[in-house]
């Protein structure tokens, strides 16, 4: 019995068990059995993966038409990614558990399931399938804050993932095409990737990816839609669509050059964003836009090292960011607004929150001693080797910029800064509960002597770089002072900046005491680009808005019902259209025939 | 075939299929007009065309055992007598056009009588019988020229169910009128192509004229014959922009007419196409691949993203449905203009499919509309909360329209991305890509007024559709799901269909 149960886990994909605890958390609907549920269903999931069959096996196989879905496969990497998710999944079981609504729960977990299932799918139409599973599931999400903003910005989310799911399929019917099969162990050979000159189908699924990704120029679904999620749904939105995205990016294409610029591309852009985003939410989907950068960086570098960099800061990333999210979410649940404006000095009566949301933003920031650190180590290393000076300049700025934005300015403006006069209570338990279990993960798995490194870099897909990076580069002095030095200089431009007035939710007066020679003509440049910024920004999207809304207007006077196409006796308009067909056939028969 | 009918039937019986099929609801037909009650005839409507679902499953396993079965009508020996003739392309047509009909007529029990009035219903299954036989008729024919008779046995009929939903709705009387005159345009060129065929090849029987028409391959008649009938046909079956009978006649139709030609009319005429284009014609013939690559093809692609927008701006469910009926039927010539196996395999896979989707999605939107009284979408705001059955049903169906995965619209759609992509076909994969994107839309529309809208006062009055409705309505539901899992049956019986096509017509 015993053992038919531990073989039955073995060869049970984590993410179906998930899917069907979300499944059953929609239809019991007393709290007591509902919880038990929600949480009881991640964390059998995870005694399945601890339980897996072999490696690189396929575990279980379904016949659909002449196609073979690799249902459970386990590899090295999916082990790391899977393992992120279904903790993530747990904790945000838990952060939901005060609230009554059982859609929200059953929607939460079967997206969560969904990405796992597809995180230990071995080909490539079980990953479409549960790649669109998670687009559905997870717009509910957003839908239920119920605002028409909301409503309308899932629709927009909804669209945009859909589409990347039609592209993925696109670029598998071209895989199948080129060798006959969609089994990953077929057409991705140990280690070697999809090349986009040689495989016709790869451009598909790299947009495809790219989308979910939110690779720049095609992020602007996550800023739109998760700042207006719910606010448990925008903890378990942040998860897992972008991470899901960067596992198929490392399984699809490691070493991809094309990949390392649009990572470092990705990592410096939301920077000047977040920094004068005034809704911290919004502040912190862009620094994850930049965080995810720093993982396809990595991936597009794809010596082992770097791979290794991209699976552990994946690891820790949908963690800590996780906790900052549910940080936001409880000021949100408590406040009803997270717009820096509007806040300040919550740390009297939320002192948990605060120092759970300090932990985050110290984990993001790559303080050493927390997670961040030993993961994004590990791909500034790999940068540094390939001599990539260009590349790691950028990452550099991000970093600090990450400081500036992440670690120092969402705290800052939600617990200190000035008194917003807010007395809020301090969150309910099970989301303090839910943090302090995302806090221990960051710091155990940063502190040294408390074995989580160890156990992190135990889990990275290329062992032996891993464990020599572990013993000889990691805690090196200089290594840990270059780091320091960085956090510290960010920090200080922080102080300066704000003291100046140039960071927008705090405007006091300036004060001109240091170096305003020097200061002075920065100071007015930046004030100028502010200035063309304020006035060409809503110009060019008002552009944009009246091109698209123009566009709109002709398809509409075309194809409405009252529109071009439908006007005129029908008889009439249609005899004459038989003619036009049967002419145009006929002339092109007469012309083609004699041949 | 899984089971063995054959056998259970006598012997002589067995030999006489090809003909009772048609034979037995035509006669039926006044049979029904000549009694009075119209539970009778609704009965003896039902009995016949069990009668001829049961035919149609003894010929398929016959053509699946041992091949074509040639029938000579009144012992006159093709190619001078009519020849009725069951092969793997017609076989599962014939199956499609029994079974949707046995559905569809147990669907009509309940909405016939809010839909016609009392004194016509008899005669009212008298012309669906007869309509029923006409398409059967058409698909079993091998006579080029029989093959009209039947289409015009069909359409006149047609003509008359559409024009007497004029007692609901009186936009029905112009919505039919439209269609005859169009619908009489189409048979008319129709029948002058197969005059020009006559006059080239001095026969009518279609496997005699394909195996003459290499000789004359290049006069002129056969030029102008060819022209003549892909547009006559064409139009029968909804090719795009010779659509534009279809939405009206569809909206303002009985409720039950609008199911069963829905899931029927057009898709036999696009059979007729089919046979005619591969197994009269040929895509040898360098004419004909010329039409295919510069006229279908391009005019399909316009049908399946210009008729999706249409779908987009409609008010009335029913509408928005036929133009995405129009939509699919561009999906489907577009598999067909790639001339290939794939293609015309993964063609009547989707026809198939869309047989059994757009069934229930008509029924379903009929089925609320028996109690609401209204087909508008703004109508249909919340509406699962009171009628969660057809509700489910009809999204199981919406879902396959668009192609998720696990119905049976997906499979259909990646059988034709991989047709298309075998010949490099690059642009139909984005053009069927678009339209799915547009698809999205419409349904999801559709989906989000019926199950997340608030009810209205009106909404709330809405009740759960009959049983006689829920039966046929699920069953196609649950065959979108089933064929979403295991197409194998559908794909055996369309890849036969498509070598049968290719072997030109011969066993």
């Amino acid at each position: 019995m015993g053992e038919g149960l531990m073989s039955l886990l073995a060869h049970t994909n984590p993410g179906f068990i998930v899917i069907l605890a979300g499944m059953l958390a929609y239809v019991v609907r007393p709290s007591l059995p509902r919880a038990i549920i929600t949480i009881g269903g991640p964390l059998l999931g995870l005694a399945a993966l601890v339980l897996h069959g072999a490696i690189s096996e396929p575990l279980a196989t379904l016949r659909m038409l002449d196609l073979t879905l690799v249902l459970y496969q386990v590899e090295r990497a999916s082990i790391v990614f899977g393992l992120a998710f279904l903790i993530a999944a747990t904790v945000n079981s838990i952060y939901a558990l005060h609230q009554k609504d059982p859609l929200q729960d059953s929607m939460a977990l079967i997206y969560a399931g969904a990405a796992i299932a597809a995180t230990f799918a071995g080909d490539l139409m079980t990953v479409f399938i549960f790649w669109e599973l998670t687009a559905i599931s997870s717009v509910f999400l957003i839908l239920k804050s119920g605002t028409p903003e909301a409503y309308k910005a899932s629709m927009r989310y909804l669209g945009i993932q859909i589409f990347s799911g039609v592209l993925l399929l696109m670029g598998s019917a071209f895989i199948m095409g080129e060798f006959g099969t969609l089994e990953f162990d077929a057409f991705l050979s140990d280690g070697e990737g999809l090349s986009l000159s040689d495989d016709p189908g790869a451009i598909f699924l790299l947009v495809a990816l790219g989308i979910k990704a939110a690779f720049p120029l095609m992020h602007n679904w996550l800023q739109d839609s998760y700042p207006k999620a719910t606010p448990t749904g925008a903890v378990v939105l942040s998860a897992f669509t972008t991470k899901l995205a960067v596992y198929a990016l490392l399984r699809f294409f490691p070493g991809e050059d094309a990949l390392i610029w649009i990572g470092a591309i990705m990592t410096v852009f939301p920077v000047f964003f977040a920094v004068i985003e005034n809704d911290l939410r919004k502040v912190l989907a862009y620094s994850l836009n930049n965080q995810v950068g720093f993982m396809v960086c990595a991936i597009g570098i794809g010596t082992p090292l770097a791979l290794n960099g991209a699976a552990a800061h994946a690891f820790c990333h949908i963690i800590y960011k996780g906790l900052l999210f549910m940080s936001m979410g409880a000021v949100m649940y408590r406040t009803g607004t997270t717009k820096a404006t509007e806040l300040g000095g919550l740390y009297r009566t939320m002192p948990f929150t605060a120092i759970f949301c300090i932990i985050g933003a110290a984990s993001i920031s790559a303080f050493p001693l927390f997670s961040g650190f030993v993961a994004k180590s590990l791909t500034m290393s790999a940068v540094g080797h390939e001599h990539m000076t260009v590349i790691w300049m950028m990452l550099l700025f991000a970093s600090a910029g990450v400081l500036e934005h992440s670690g120092i300015k969402i705290p800052f403006f939600a617990f200190f800064a000035h008194d917003s006069g807010k007395r809020p209570k301090e969150a309910p338990f099970n989301m303090l509960l839910a943090m302090g279990i995302a806090a221990f993960f960051c710091v155990w798995l940063g502190f040294p002597f408390l074995g989580g490194t160890e156990f992190l870099y135990g889990l990275l897909p290329y062992q032996e770089e891993a464990s020599a990076y572990l013993d000889q580069s990691l805690w090196t002095t200089d290594h840990v002072l270059t780091q320091m030095q960085l956090l510290v200089f960010a920090a200080l431009a922080f102080i300066v900046l704000n003291r100046v007035k140039l960071y927008p939710p705090e405007k006091r007066g300036v004060v001109l005491d240091f170096d305003w020679v020097y200061r002075r003509p920065l100071y007015y440049g930046l004030v100028w680009v502010g200035d063309v910024w304020a006035k060409v920004g809503p110009a060019m999207t008002g552009a944009a808005q009246r091109l698209s809304r123009k566009v709109y207007d002709r398809i509409e006077a075309t194809f409405s019902p009252q529109g071009e196409l439908s006007r005129g006796p029908l008889s009439a308009g249609m005899a004459i259209w038989t003619s036009i067909v049967l002419a145009v056939v006929m002339v092109l028969a007469l012309i083609a025939g004699p041949n | 075939m899984p089971f063995d009918l054959v056998s259970l039937l006598p012997d002589g019986f067995v030999r006489h299929l090809p003909v009772l099929l048609v034979i037995v609801p035509l006669l039926l037909a006044p049979v029904c007009a000549a009694i009075p009650s119209w539970r009778a005839t609704w009965a003896i409507a039902l009995g016949g065309i069990v009668f001829s679902l049961i035919c149609a499953l003894g010929l398929l396993q016959q053509v699946m055992e041992t091949g074509r079965i040639s029938y000579a009508l009144g012992g006159w020996a093709p190619p001078l007598g009519i020849e009725f003739a069951v092969d793997m392309l017609n076989a599962p047509i014939l199956l499609l056009v029994s079974a949707i009909g046995v559905l569809a007529t147990i669907f009509a029990l309940p909405t016939i009588v809010k839909d016609v009035n009392k004194e016509k219903r008899a005669l009212f299954f008298a012309a669906y019988l007869m309509c029923f036989a006409g398409l059967l008729g058409v698909a079993v024919t091998a006579d080029a020229f029989n093959l009209f008779v039947f289409l015009e046995v069909s359409s006149i009929s047609t003509y008359v169910l559409v024009a007497i939903g004029g007692s609901r709705d009186r936009r029905a009387f112009v919505a039919g009128f439209n269609y005859l005159i169009m619908g009489s345009i189409g048979a008319t060129f129709y029948v002058i192509g197969i005059g020009f065929l006559y006059a080239a090849t001095g026969t009518l029987n279609m496997a005699d004229i394909a195996a003459r028409i290499p000789e004359v391959a290049d006069s002129k008649t056969i030029h102008a014959g060819f022209a003549f009938i892909v547009v006559g046909l064409g139009l029968k079956a909804a090719m795009f922009p010779l659509h534009q009978w279809l939405p009206n006649a569809y909206a303002y139709a009985p409720n039950f007419v609008t199911v069963f030609l829905s899931a029927t009319a057009t898709k036999v005429a696009f059979y007729a196409l089919i046979r005619l284009l591969f197994s009269v014609f040929s895509p040898e013939l360098s004419f004909q691949e010329i039409i295919f690559t510069w006229v279908l093809a391009p005019l399909a692609a316009i049908a399946a993203i210009a008729c999706s927008f249409q779908a987009i701006f409609q008010t009335d469910i029913k509408r928005m449905l036929a133009y995405s009926s129009v939509a699919q039927v561009g999906y489907m010539l577009l598999g067909l203009s790639l001339a290939s196996a794939d293609g015309v395999s993964a063609s009547l896979f989707h026809l198939i499919n869309h047989a059994m989707m757009k069934g229930a999605l008509f029924m379903a939107v009929s089925g609320v509309v028996l109690s609401l009284g209204s087909s508008q979408l703004r109508d249909f705001a919340g509406i699962a909360r009171k009628a969660p059955w057809t509700a489910t049903a009809l999204g199981i169906a919406a879902l396959s329209l668009v192609g998720v995965p696990l119905t049976a619209g997906f499979l259909s759609k990646v059988a034709l991305f991989k047709a298309a992509l075998v010949q490099d076909w690059w642009w139909v994969v984005v053009v069927l890509g678009i339209s799915s994107v547009l698809a999205v839309l419409y349904v999801g529309r559709l989906l989000e007024t019926v199950f997340f809208k608030t009810p209205g006062p009106a909404q709330l009055q809405v009740k759960e559709a009959p049983l006689m409705v829920l039966i046929p309505l699920w069953v196609l539901a649950l065959a979108c799901i089933y064929y979403g899992l295991d197409a194998s049956f559908i794909t055996t019986l369309t890849d036969g269909a498509a070598s049968v096509a290719f072997s030109g017509g011969q066993p």
